[in-house]
C-alpha cells in the first residue's frame, strides 16, 4: 500500500490533552523545585526495565526450593523480600498467601489498583478495570474461568482485597513433573497471573 | 516465552506515574490519602460507564493529581492551563524533529 498521508509535518505533532497537562504539571513542579525531572526518569526506567513479575517469580521459586525461606515468607513476606532487595513504594505491606488444593487465592483490589509493585511491577489494565474490580468479589470462580482457570469443585476460592496497606503475592502450587529443576527453570513457569491467582504456574515444556 | 507487555501503554501514563511516585517519594504525598483520593476519582466515572484500566483508568489518575495539587497549592490550577498552553504553543511552533522547549 502506498504510503499516502504526507509526511512532512510543518510543526512537530502536538502532544494529546492528558500529556499536555501532565507536562504542565511537571513544569511547575520543576520550576518550584517540588521535582526533579531527572528522578522522574529514574523511576520510569525502574519500573519498565527493572521491576516486573521475574521478582516475584524468584520469590515463588525460592519457596518452592527451600522450606526455611517458605516459612519465613509466610510469617513475614515484607521483612523477607526486603532481605531480596525487592522493595519499595507499594512494597511495605506484602502478605504471601500459598494456593493448596483445598484454598486457591485471588487477589484484586476493590478501591483502584493496590498491587505489589516492587515484586510485579505496574498492574495490568485488567486489573484494574471496572470489570474485574467488581465481578472478582462477587462470582470470582466465573471470572477464573474467563481466564482459563478451572478448579475442582473441593477447591474453594479465597479473594483478597488489597489496600493502600495490605497488598498480596499469591504463592500457586508447585506444577507436576518439576521435581529436580533448579530455581530459575522453576521461576520461568511462574506467571504474573499466577501471582495474582488468575492463572496457575504453567507445567513444564 | 510471550513477550511481556509493556509496562505503560503510553509515555504520558508513565509520566504521570513517575510524577505522582515521586511526590510521594520526597514525602509530599502520603499514599493512603493518594489511594483514598484516587478511588473516589474512579468510584465517580465508574458510575457513568465501565472503565476499562487503559487510557480511562490513568485519565482519572490525572484528574486526581491535579486537584490534590489544587488544593495543596503546589500547582494552581490557572497557572497549569497557561503552561499547557504555552507547551502547545511550543509544539506548533516548533519544527518537526526539532527539539521542543517552553520559551523563556
Amino acid at each position: 500500500m502506498p504510503h499516502d498521508h504526507h509526511d512532512d509535518h510543518p510543526h512537530s505533532l502536538l502532544p494529546s490533552d492528558p500529556a499536555l497537562r501532565v507536562k504542565a504539571l511537571e513544569t511547575i513542579l520543576t520550576r518550584k523545585g517540588l521535582v526533579d525531572p531527572a528522578a522522574l526518569d529514574a523511576i520510569i526506567d525502574a519500573y519498565e526495565n527493572r521491576i516486573g513479575p521475574k521478582n516475584g517469580a524468584d520469590v515463588v521459586a525460592r519457596a518452592w526450593t527451600d522450606e526455611g525461606f517458605r516459612a519465613a515468607l509466610l510469617e513475614d513476606a515484607s521483612a523477607t523480600v526486603r532481605e531480596l532487595g525487592y522493595y519499595g513504594r507499594q512494597g511495605e505491606h506484602v502478605v504471601a498467601v500459598e494456593n493448596t488444593p483445598a484454598q486457591h487465592n485471588m487477589v484484586v483490589c476493590t478501591l483502584c489498583s493496590c498491587y505489589p509493585w516492587p515484586l510485579l511491577g505496574i498492574p495490568p489494565a485488567w486489573y484494574k478495570s471496572d470489570a474485574y474490580r467488581a465481578r472478582a468479589v462477587r462470582e470470582p470462580r466465573r471470572v477464573l474461568a474467563e481466564f482459563g482457570v478451572f478448579l475442582p469443585d473441593e477447591t474453594a476460592v479465597r479473594v483478597w482485597d488489597s489496600t493502600a496497606e495490605m497488598r498480596y503475592l499469591v504463592i500457586p502450587m508447585r506444577p507436576e513433573g518439576t521435581e529436580g529443576m533448579d530455581r530459575a527453570a522453576l521461576a520461568a513457569l511462574v506467571t504474573r497471573n499466577s501471582m495474582i491467582g488468575t492463572g496457575l504456574a504453567r507445567a513444564p515444556s | 516465552m510471550t513477550r511481556p507487555e509493556p509496562a505503560f501503554a503510553e509515555p504520558w501514563h508513565a509520566q504521570v506515574f513517575a510524577l505522582t511516585v515521586h511526590l510521594n517519594e520526597t514525602g509530599r504525598l502520603p499514599w493512603t490519602d493518594w489511594a483514598d483520593r484516587f478511588g473516589a476519582t474512579l468510584a465517580r466515572h465508574g458510575l457513568a460507564r465501565d472503565l476499562d484500566g487503559g487510557d480511562d483508568y490513568f485519565t482519572a489518575w490525572l484528574e486526581t493529581l491535579e486537584a490534590v495539587l489544587a488544593e495543596t497549592g503546589a500547582a494552581d490550577p490557572k497557572e497549569a492551563m497557561q503552561v499547557k498552553q504555552a507547551w502547545e504553543t511550543a509544539y506548533l511552533a516548533t519544527p518537526h524533529g526539532q527539539p521542543v522547549h517552553l520559551k523563556d
